[in-house]
């Protein structure tokens, strides 16, 4: 397979997070280009999560700043974010548990809508072709997911893998030009991380999105990535493709659990 | 114009039925698929023209008459055209399991000498290029779904799209050539080639001629008055030739519209959206739906729940009488329409069946119960027994006279014949031409006057209906000089939900005795509902009480055999309730679940020399293989126990 990858489309520089006294990121600088899968690693409490939250919005850092498709800012409100092109999964499910897969995948779609409450309420007209064409993108997600046989059943009742699947619709539906995953195989069995790959691959080939995610699971991490970044205690400690980090010596030291 | 019937001494091959149809009817729906949440509909003429389109490509790529077509993947629009589409250049389509793996898909494309293949999929596209390294004589492949195929270069795969638009512009430049293709073909020509699925032994082609396959259909659309606004739902495999009799025999010949599911996950949600108005099923798919229902109306509330149960007692003991047209009483007639409102309607609808109109199953016995359930809710469901060398169709039952233990009477235009060994013997329009390079196979199956052998035992009973009741080299004799067929009488067992597997012996021996396995879970269950303590499967087979409950099954099934002229000496004398469960990792069973007999006699011997003797129980040891691969031994003592046996008499229900 060959796929080119872009220029930088998204730069994180010199960001630093902190929470009171607790340093969460110090000094981080990470860029990701477009097309490529880029996959954020490092021990529990490294800084990974907070390094998602940075880029779409979620925390402010205090220092540094985020430059997406050219602009640069050091504050984005989460919406914003939205607006522009960045879907994310959660490390917890964080779906509608209620409501059908079809209107869960919907909600990725709410960003889009032009037509205000008032219109949608009154149903027909402009509302209902615009309804018509967010479906339609929402059918193409559940078709590209294979996930057609629970369009109607409600999420709350459907196995862990499946809702995992279902929240990855959900950000599909925004039509994303960089999608954040947080730990999307977390919890899986060998089956459902293998669809999972084979998912996520395909999107980074199909639409050509750009993927920044963040997994535990070290094959996973080797076979799919583009390339690997590592953080430690808030730091990075290592940036590069996938073989020049397995065998990085510092990487080796912060997974071994060395002193610090 | 929809009722319009073609003349099929012109319109004797598909694709000129196709020509037909499309001007008759050309704006009525042919061909549905759901796709992206929606059923999208093809009319007649639309579905011509793809065909018109598929057939010049191919054309186009050198397919010439008498290639063979592959044909693998789900039930797809698409796939059915592009039979029609080799038929219409004079080639042979040859539909394939979807699901085997790549070698026996490798030796049916072997076989039957494709040089092109059409498939769904990526799936299917990667066990061809497995294939094709070995199988050179493979050409062509051209895929329908060109998902994830983005990067194949294989300068031998095509999309069907891709196909489709060289037609076109191949069918500019070479104008009537189609249309003088399909005049070309005629009634005698080989349709279709159809692999048997090949449980015994390698798998065999019959080949069926359109005269075969428009012939058969033809009866079967007069039998049951199917018309032009029938809608079915095609979700059996493609390679199965009863899909090819409903989906494409039947539905170009009546001009009804052919319906297919988004995925094969989907097909119960699609079919009560869809809510067809025939449909086939095998026995196991109508026993889940029941199952559905009973459970979901367990946990239903108490009104809903009475309301059922009411109901459905009143569906039970008039339902079907109204559903063959026989004498009801006014109240009970107004009761059951009153049902009709309030329960059948709605739980017809939820199965997706407010629309039916027939509905056949057949393949193997289906339990009294399950029929009748659908019957009593005014669901016309039929058994109907067949075969790939008939072109499906051996008999019916007709309707007024359905009775769940027979498959009924002759279809239209077959002969049937019992041969002295019991073995049921037809002729028919539809009767196959012979088996694909396989000379030795066709004599061995069809003699020199068109009888064919079903290999199957059975009888025709008092109304002339046949009773089919084993695998004819199954079926033994008792000494008495009576036959003995263990299948009949295991499946007329096993259709109680507390009885799992059981084995009949008899040939050769005075009587018939028999091992019989609970159902733990529906034994356990009825044991929890009566309070009856056991510490597992063992403790609870050998309990008095489960050997009570058995036995009632037993005398029920010696009362309706005791009505049976033909069977009347094949009621159970003794029988006992195994300790432990068969199972093919010990080695009773096949992988397909099928009981081993011989390796069964042999292993439990002193078990079986028990029930021939005067013994009441019979201490045993049996190795057992645990899951981890461990092996131990289970002992037990079991009781034997005398079922009773009835004289000669009337049905006992």
């Amino acid at each position: 397979m060959t796929k080119t990858i872009g220029d930088v489309i998204l730069r994180c520089d010199n960001i630093s997070l902190s929470f009171g006294g607790v340093r969460a990121l110090s000094d981080i600088s990470i860029d990701v280009r477009e097309h490529e899968i880029l996959a954020i690693i490092g021990p529990n409490g490294a800084g990974k999560s907070s390094m998602l939250n940075v880029i779409n919005g979620v925390y402010h850092p205090q220092e540094g700043t985020v430059t997406w498709k050219g602009q640069t800012r050091r504050a984005m409100k989460p919406h914003e974010s939205a607006e522009s092109g960045i879907a994310r999964t959660f490390q917890n499910i964080a779906l509608f548990k209620g409501m059908s897969t079809l209107d869960n995948i919907m909600t990725g779609r709410y960003t889009k809508m032009r037509r205000n409450l008032l219109w949608q309420a009154l149903y027909w007209g402009p509302a209902r072709k615009e309804e018509i064409e967010h479906r339609e993108v929402c059918e193409r997600v559940i078709d590209f997911l294979q996930i057609e046989s629970i369009r109607k059943t409600p999420v709350g009742r459907l196995p862990y893998g499946l809702q995992k699947r279902v929240e990855l619709g959900r950000a599909l539906a925004a039509q994303p030009e960089l999608l954040l995953l947080d730990e999307p195989m977390a919890g899986m069995n060998v089956e459902e991380k293998e669809d999972m790959c084979r998912f996520i691959l395909d999107v980074n080939d199909e639409f050509g999105t750009t993927i920044v995610l963040i997994e535990h699971d070290m094959g996973v991490v080797m076979d799919i990535s583009d390339r690997v970044a590592v953080l430690d205690y808030g730091r990075k400690i290592a940036d590069g493709v996938p073989d020049q980090v397995r065998t990085n010596p510092e990487v080796i030291r912060a997974y071994l659990g060395a002193g610090h | 114009m929809s009722g319009e019937r073609p003349d099929l001494s012109l319109h004797d091959t598909f694709p000129k039925l196709l020509l037909f149809n499309a001007k008759v009817r050309g704006q009525r729906p042919a061909s549905r698929e759901k796709d992206f949440g929606i059923w999208q509909t093809w009319t007649w003429s639309q579905v011509q023209e793809e065909v018109r389109a598929l057939a010049c490509g191919l054309a186009a790529m050198g397919f010439r008459r008498g290639d063979k077509l592959a044909i693998i993947g789900d039930n797809r629009p698409h796939l059915y055209w592009a039979m029609v589409a080799a038929q219409a250049l004079g080639g042979v389509p040859v539909p394939m399991y979807q699901d085997a793996v790549t070698e026996e898909m490798r030796y049916v494309l072997d076989h039957s000498e494709a040089r092109f293949a059409v498939v769904e999929d990526q799936e299917q596209v990667d066990k061809l290029i497995e294939i094709k390294e070995k199988n050179p004589r493979l050409e062509t492949v051209i895929y329908n779904d060109p998902r994830g195929l983005r990067h194949y270069a294989q300068p031998w795969l095509a999309s069907y799209t891709s196909v489709q638009e060289r037609g076109r512009a191949w069918d500019k430049a070479h104008p009537g050539v189609f249309e003088a293709e399909i005049s070309q073909g005629k009634g005698d020509d080989l349709a279709i080639i159809v692999y048997t699925s090949g449980t015994t032994g390698q798998s065999k082609g019959v080949m069926l001629t359109f005269k075969n396959v428009i012939l058969t259909a033809k009866a079967g659309i007069d039998f049951e008055n199917l018309g032009a606004d029938e809608e079915i739902l095609a979700y059996l495999p493609m390679a199965w030739v009863g899909d090819n009799i409903f989906s494409l025999g039947e539905s170009y010949v009546a001009g009804f519209c052919v319906a297919c599911p988004e995925s094969s996950n989907t097909v119960l949600t699609d079919l009560r959206e869809l809510g067809p108005t025939f449909f086939f099923a095998p026995p196991r798919i109508f026993e889940n739906m029941l199952t559905t229902v009973m459970i979901r109306m367990e946990d239903a509330g108490r009104i809903k729940r009475w309301l059922f149960h009411t109901f459905m007692g009143l569906a039970r003991r008039v339902g079907s009488r109204i559903l063959d047209g026989q004498p009801v009483g006014p109240l009970d007639r107004l009761l059951y329409a009153l049902g009709r409102l309030f329960v059948y309607g709605p739980l017809l609808n939820v199965l997706g069946f407010s629309r039916i109109r027939l509905a056949y199953t057949a393949g193997e016995a289906i339990g009294p119960d399950i029929f009748n359930f659908y019957r009593s809710l005014g669901m016309n469901i039929k058994q109907i027994y067949g075969s790939t060398e008939a072109a499906v169709f051996i008999t019916i039952q007709p309707d007024g006279q359905v009775k769940p233990d027979t498959v009924g009477v002759p279809a239209p235009g077959v002969e049937l014949r019992i041969a002295e060994n019991g073995e049921v013997l037809f002729k028919s329009a539809g009767v196959f031409q012979a088996y694909y390079k396989n000379d030795e196979a066709t004599r061995s199956t069809k003699t020199f006057d068109g009888w064919v052998q079903t290999g199957d035992a059975g009888f025709l009973d008092a109304d002339g209906q046949l009773k089919i009741i084993d695998r004819a080299k199954d079926v033994g004799k008792l000494n008495s000089g009576a036959m003995f067929a263990p299948k009949y009488i295991e499946n007329k067992l096993k259709f109680f939900p507390f009885i799992k597997e059981v084995v009949a012996f008899g040939d050769g021996r005075d009587y018939v005795a028999c091992f019989l396995n609970i159902d733990i879970e529906a034994v356990g269950n009825w044991a929890e509902r009566r309070g009856l303590a056991y510490s597992g499967y063992t403790d609870l087979a050998g309990k008095p009480e489960v050997l009570d409950l058995l036995q009632d099954c037993v005398n029920t099934v010696n009362r309706d055999l005791a009505a049976d002229p033909h069977l009347f000496d094949s009621q159970i004398k003794r029988f006992l309730v195994l300790h432990k469960e068969l199972d093919a990792d010990d080695g009773e069973l096949t992988r397909t679940r099928k009981v081993r007999r011989g390796f069964i006699a042999e292993k439990y011997g002193q078990l079986i020399a028990a029930l021939y003797s005067d013994a009441n129980h019979c201490a045993v040891e049996a190795q057992v293989t645990f899951e981890d691969g461990r092996k131990g031994l289970i002992k037990a003592d079991l009781a034997i126990r005398e079922a009773e046996r009835v004289p000669p008499m009337k049905k006992a229900s």
